[in-house]
């Protein structure tokens, strides 16, 4: 083999290591960057549109998945309960409606108006946000923090402890963090896995 | 009156008995512990599941062929993850499907508290399928749908 052909394909297995390697993701204490994407009401909605309130509960969700489901009455109750404290919930769901049909922007729409959802229920159709984010589940929270004008990630992981039945869980994660902002104390649970669906990403 | 759905009973519970595929059973992790613990001489092939999973009803026919082999050196475990209400549907979803391989519902609701003892990679979705070699401590776990040749990768990376 010529000493040519030798350093491309050293260069190309170097970026075949480099590119199979983890795409990175927001861990705790990372600032997080802006994103807009389309709300079901048709309008556009950013991140830095918050920048008024005390943080946010992002929460990757979507229409179909079981788990999802199952925490619906739960996310509602978050930004019920928290959103009047600062801490409203942002919905985003990156699910690729060609994989997931059920989860397409008029489907979106549909929960959405049924379920009487007083957040923003956000279509991330290039799941650029959902890859920057690192969220692989729905439903996958974010709990972000407002510091100086910055969004930190404070918690990432479920909801609580009980996939089935909020009310038997004993473990309220995003509660607990949410809590703990409100009051300046730190978080005890910064990270949890995130029980759910996997993200249905566009196929290659 | 009384005789026939007497008859209409026994014949209900009969039938049901010899066309059940199988009857799983529900567990507890301390039970899947176990078997991920267990030695054996066989290669354990155990795929984590739920009826409402699109990819792995998919992928469930390439574990089904795996265990109709009856390959003396490979042992296949469902671990079945729908909610625990919902055990008659995945009987009648096994049935359906005519899946042989031993079926096991993991009724195990605070996930955070066992996936890391399944693997610490495990992100909390499914399909996922642990290959362990009891014999060289040797395990591979993965987090995707499987293909046939993707599996029997899987079992010849944990075999010597």
């Amino acid at each position: 083999m010529d000493m040519k052909a030798f350093n491309f394909l050293t260069i190309a297995l170097v970026a075949l290591v480099l590119t199979a390697g983890k795409a990175p993701k927001y861990e705790v204490g990372d600032a997080v960057a802006d994103f807009k994407l389309k709300n079901v009401d048709g309008k556009n909605v950013s991140l830095s549109d918050y920048k008024t309130s005390k943080g946010v509960i992002v929460i990757f969700d979507c229409n179909t998945c079981p788990y999802s489901k199952a925490y619906n009455e739960r996310i509602i109750g978050l930004n019920k309960k928290y959103a009047s404290q600062g801490f409203p919930v942002i919905a985003i769901n990156a699910n690729d409606p060609g994989v997931s049909p059920g989860d397409s922007f008029e489907e979106m729409v549909a929960v959405a108006k049924s379920k009487k959802y007083e957040f923003p229920y956000l279509v991330d159709q290039s799941q650029a946000v959902a890859k920057a984010f690192g969220a692989s589940n729905t439903p996958h929270v974010f709990v972000l923090k407002l510091v100086d004008s910055t969004f930190k990630v404070a918690y990432i992981g479920a909801i609580d402890n009980n996939t089935r039945d909020g009310a038997s869980a004993d473990k309220k994660y995003v509660e607990e963090a949410v809590d703990a902002l409100l009051t300046g104390k730190p978080v005890s649970t910064e990270k949890t896995k995130a029980i759910g669906c996997g993200i249905k990403w566009k196929n290659a | 009156m009384r005789m026939i759905r007497c008859v209409f009973t026994f014949l209900v519970l009969f039938g049901a008995q010899l066309c059940a595929a199988q009857e799983v059973r529900i567990i507890k992790f301390q039970e899947l512990e176990k078997i991920i613990h267990t030695e054996s001489s066989q290669i354990q092939v155990i795929n984590f599941w739920a009826t409402w999973c699109g990819p792995c009803v998919k992928e469930l026919p390439v574990f089904e062929k795996l265990n109709s082999q009856g390959r003396s050196d490979v042992k296949v475990t469902l671990i079945n993850l729908d909610f625990a209400d919902q055990l008659k549907k995945v009987n009648t979803f096994l049935e359906r499907k005519n899946v042989k391989s031993e079926t096991l519902l993991l009724d195990e609701i605070d996930y955070n508290s066992w996936i890391d003892k399944v693997d610490e990679s495990w992100g909390g979705a499914i399909p996922a399928t642990l290959v362990i070699n009891s014999r060289t401590g040797q395990r591979k776990f993965v987090e995707k749908e499987l293909t046939e040749a993707e599996l029997e990768n899987l079992i010849a990376d944990v075999y010597n």
